[in-house]
């Protein structure tokens, strides 16, 4: 009897090996790893394109690109990092995370998880092609705005195609990340004592769910109008190219939180553990969190203060934007409280966490200024916008991304990273992300538009600032392949909880971690 | 290193002897434009004062709350008296932002009024102007030295063109202590006017008549650009507004009445 129980066991962990284990895979653990590596290809793609820009803006004059291209650039750039880069890194912690956080074995829909995953390299494969179809990829922002849009060339329906790929892709994984973290909680895990950055996830995914349909009817709407002889948004049929505005911005708003939330769990998570303190005021960071998702459905218009909206449209959109600010603050004070009297070290994680609370904070100041709508009749379509989503996305988003990755990759690995080579990571990684961003506020004040291949000679210096700042940032991240390839070579001997001041389930299971996370449920109280 | 330092803060140097280190938005010309600026910098300050208290406290507690200073943790983990206050301190200093911006965007929204209107149409890759009560119509765009020194590989050094990109061939002419109205509209692609200035930005899309107004208070001439991607050419589409006393404006006005009428008889 016990000889054929054990047989069974055998079948169950039987799995081909090579190239087909990822493949066929359904284990969280494999997925969460795809997907981190997948994201982090498309982190240096998108990257090289924005190197390709700060070039070329280097100096005034055009030296290395024409328009045309330029412009194919910050459309791609922009589609690359968003649902290329940061989208899947945050499914990719998800997936590795969550079932270890809930005291679960898997994610509840593992099949369904496999395929979430293995869209996204056809999706990214066909939207990169489009850069050698002889006319050109997308060009007209990644916003696609109509009527611009409409006069792409050939690669607007594939554009259109990957998008919607990407946006199954993400709506599979946020029923998964729901399914799981509803059902699979270990017993006595009630919803108010899960770990934050389940919590936020939870929220992520409804976001996602609510948002990704919206952008899925107006891209097909694109494709109708381009293609099948309707105006939905063409003035000359009787379209409104103003509608398309707002219904992309419907889903572009929570898309933004989308983006964000998962960091605020990931900064929530490490924050106590190296202060050595509980994270102070769970209660009301769930509360806002909650607040800034139901918020991103009703502020959408601030994107497009400038297209003339009726006054009260004006002031309601600026009204709800400010509001923001109350969640986003409540989130800012907490964290400060967590490590007020606190007992902190300062390992790499933590310090990128740190960074993140400062340069978050700033690209929210600049949200608050880009709030106030007679301010955004300035600064709307300007460097100062390029400066505030890059301040909350990359010492955002990235930086919690980033922070994660040394946090738990003695957990993935069993295997401790160089602390050394972290901290010149992030010594190199923060000082050249002012760099590159800070000056850019400075032009957009001074008056320099967006995505302009070519500026008046005034924006000269600050512009080489940023170019400067722009390849030490691209180059600093060559340090984090190495440190995370010299990890992977280690021994191992990372310590089951590999942080004095962690906590949470994970850090009950062996380093590394299993393959099949808690086989039995662990009890919680 | 040294060297490379050396030759860095030189090229800086250099680039310096012609271009400025502007890192604020200029000063307007008009109501609308100033009070924009001014209300600009009350939000700046604003947020320099929350960012130094929020700052402040975590520096504070970063330098003396750390472990090698042998700080204990405290067990402290919730209040709901101090999520209170941060939620209700916050939003009362919303609350006074949202005031003058408000009355603000009641001010900019009132074209009423206007003594002349100008209607401006966005073309991909120009625009063009028609002054509708005085018959005036022409089309603006970049001028000539500023085209050639822009295209790729043109060798010439763009440093030397004058306001290089910011240029036209036909500059708008504007009265001062006058309110104009302006309409904007476009014929193919979504753009959007702007000169600082003046006024801020708004956009012209096809199908629709946006309005904005100015009343430039200071003769002189003003730049801006096109803010709205609108395809290859977007960065290459400036407008400049040259703003003049109310006679000579009716002298510019007549003198290109007439043209306009020669050209009808050609």
């Amino acid at each position: 009897m016990s000889t054929n129980i054990d047989h069974i066991k055998e079948e169950h962990h039987h799995q081909p090996s090579g190239l087909m284990r990822w493949i066929t895979t359904t284990n969280h653990k494999d997925i969460g790893s795809l997907y981190l590596w997948f994201s982090l290809l498309m982190f240096f793609i998108g990257g090289f394109m924005a190197l390709i820009i700060r070039a070329e803006l280097f100096q005034p004059g055009l030296q290395l690109v024409v328009p045309g291209f330029f412009n194919q650039m910050t459309t791609m750039h922009a589609l690359i990092m968003i649902f290329g880069a940061l989208m899947p890194a945050f499914v990719g912690l998800a997936n590795w995370q969550l079932p270890m956080m809930i005291g679960a074995p898997d994610m509840a829909l593992p099949r369904l998880n496999n395929w979430s995953f293995w869209i996204l390299p056809f999706a990214f494969t066909m939207l990169l092609s489009t850069l050698f179809f002889e006319s050109g990829g997308p060009a007209a922002g990644w916003t696609l705005y109509p009527p611009l849009s409409l006069q792409g060339g050939n690669s607007m329906p594939f554009v259109i195609f990957s998008l919607h790929l990407l946006g199954a892709s993400s709506i599979l994984g946020a029923i998964n990340v729901i399914a799981t973290i509803l059902n699979m909680r270990a017993p006595g895990m009630t919803l108010m004592k899960m770990p934050i950055f389940v919590w936020t996830w939870l929220i992520t995914a409804f976001l996602l769910i609510a948002a990704m349909p919206v952008l899925a009817g107006a891209i097909t709407m694109l494709l109708t109008d381009r293609f099948y002889g309707t105006s939905f948004f063409t003035a000359a049929g009787g379209g409104d190219p103003v509608l398309f505005q707002h219904i992309f911005w419907f889903f572009g708003h929570p898309e933004v939180y989308i983006l964000i939330l998962p960091a605020f769990g990931i900064i929530s998570t490490i924050i106590p553990a190296f202060s050595r303190k509980k994270l102070f005021g769970y209660d009301s960071m769930v509360y806002a969190t909650a607040s800034i998702a139901l918020l991103s459905f009703i502020v959408w218009a601030h994107h497009m203060f400038t297209v003339g909206m009726p006054l009260a449209g004006e002031i309601f959109f600026m009204f709800t934007t400010m509001l923001i600010a109350v969640p986003t603050g409540v989130k800012v004070f907490n964290w400060v409280a967590t490590m007020w009297r606190g007992s902190m070290t300062f390992e790499t994680p933590m310090l990128f966490s740190l960074a993140f609370i400062i340069l978050f904070t700033i690209g929210g100041f600049s949200g608050l200024m880009l709030a106030i709508t007679p301010a955004d009749f300035q600064y709307h379509d300007t460097y100062f916008v390029v400066a505030h989503f890059h301040y909350v996305l990359v010492p955002g988003a990235i930086f919690a991304v980033i922070a994660a990755v040394y946090y738990w990759l003695p957990k993935w690995t069993g295997k401790m990273y160089n602390e050394t080579l972290g901290k010149v990571h992030f010594w190199m990684t923060t000082v050249f992300v002012n760099i590159t961003f800070f000056p850019m506020h400075f032009v957009g004040l001074a008056g320099m538009p967006r995505r302009i291949p070519d500026y008046a000679v005034q924006f000269t210096d600050f512009n080489m600032i940023a170019s400067i700042g722009a390849f030490g940032f691209g180059l600093s991240q060559l340090l984090f392949v190495y440190i995370l390839f010299q990890t992977l070579r280690q021994p191992v001997t990372a310590a089951d909880k590999s942080w004095e001041g962690a906590e949470g389930l994970e850090w009950t299971l062996p380093s590394p971690a299993p393959y099949h996370s808690f086989d039995t449920p662990p009890k919680v109280d | 290193m040294n060297r490379l330092s050396a030759l860095l803060i030189a090229s800086l140097a250099s680039v310096s002897s012609f271009a400025d280190w502007e890192v604020n938005m200029p000063r307007g010309v008009s109501p609308t434009a100033n009070a924009a600026y001014d209300l600009h910098m009350l939000i700046f300050y604003i947020t320099v004062v929350i960012g130094v208290i929020v700052f402040g406290v975590m520096f504070y507690s970063i330098f003396h709350h750390r472990k090698s200073k042998g700080a204990k943790p405290a067990s402290f983990h919730e209040s709901t008296t101090v999520e209170v206050i941060w939620t209700v301190i916050p939003f009362v200093i919303l609350v006074g932002m949202a005031i003058p911006a408000t009355k603000t965007l009641i001010m900019m929204e009132d074209t009423r009024d206007s003594e002349i209107t100008l209607k401006v149409t966005g073309y991909q890759w120009m625009w063009k102007y028609d002054y509708v009560e005085d018959n005036v119509s022409f089309f603006s765009k970049l001028d000539n030295k500023s085209n050639e020194a822009r295209q790729l590989g043109s060798k010439i050094d763009v440093k030397k063109v004058d306001n290089y990109l910011l240029n036209v061939d036909n500059e708008v002419v504007l009265p001062t202590d006058t309110k104009v109205r302006i309409l904007l509209t476009a014929s193919d692609v979504i753009h959007a006017w702007w000169v600082p200035e003046i006024t801020g930005k708004k956009d012209a899309i096809p199908g629709y008549i946006n309005e904005l107004w100015v009343d430039i208070k200071k003769p002189g001439v003003y730049r801006g650009q096109c803010t709205e991607l609108c395809g290859k050419d977007h960065g290459f589409m400036p407008i400049v507004v040259r703003a003049v006393p109310k006679q000579e404006y009716v002298k510019w006005v007549s003198l290109n009445q007439k043209n306009r009428v020669a050209d009808k008889s050609e």
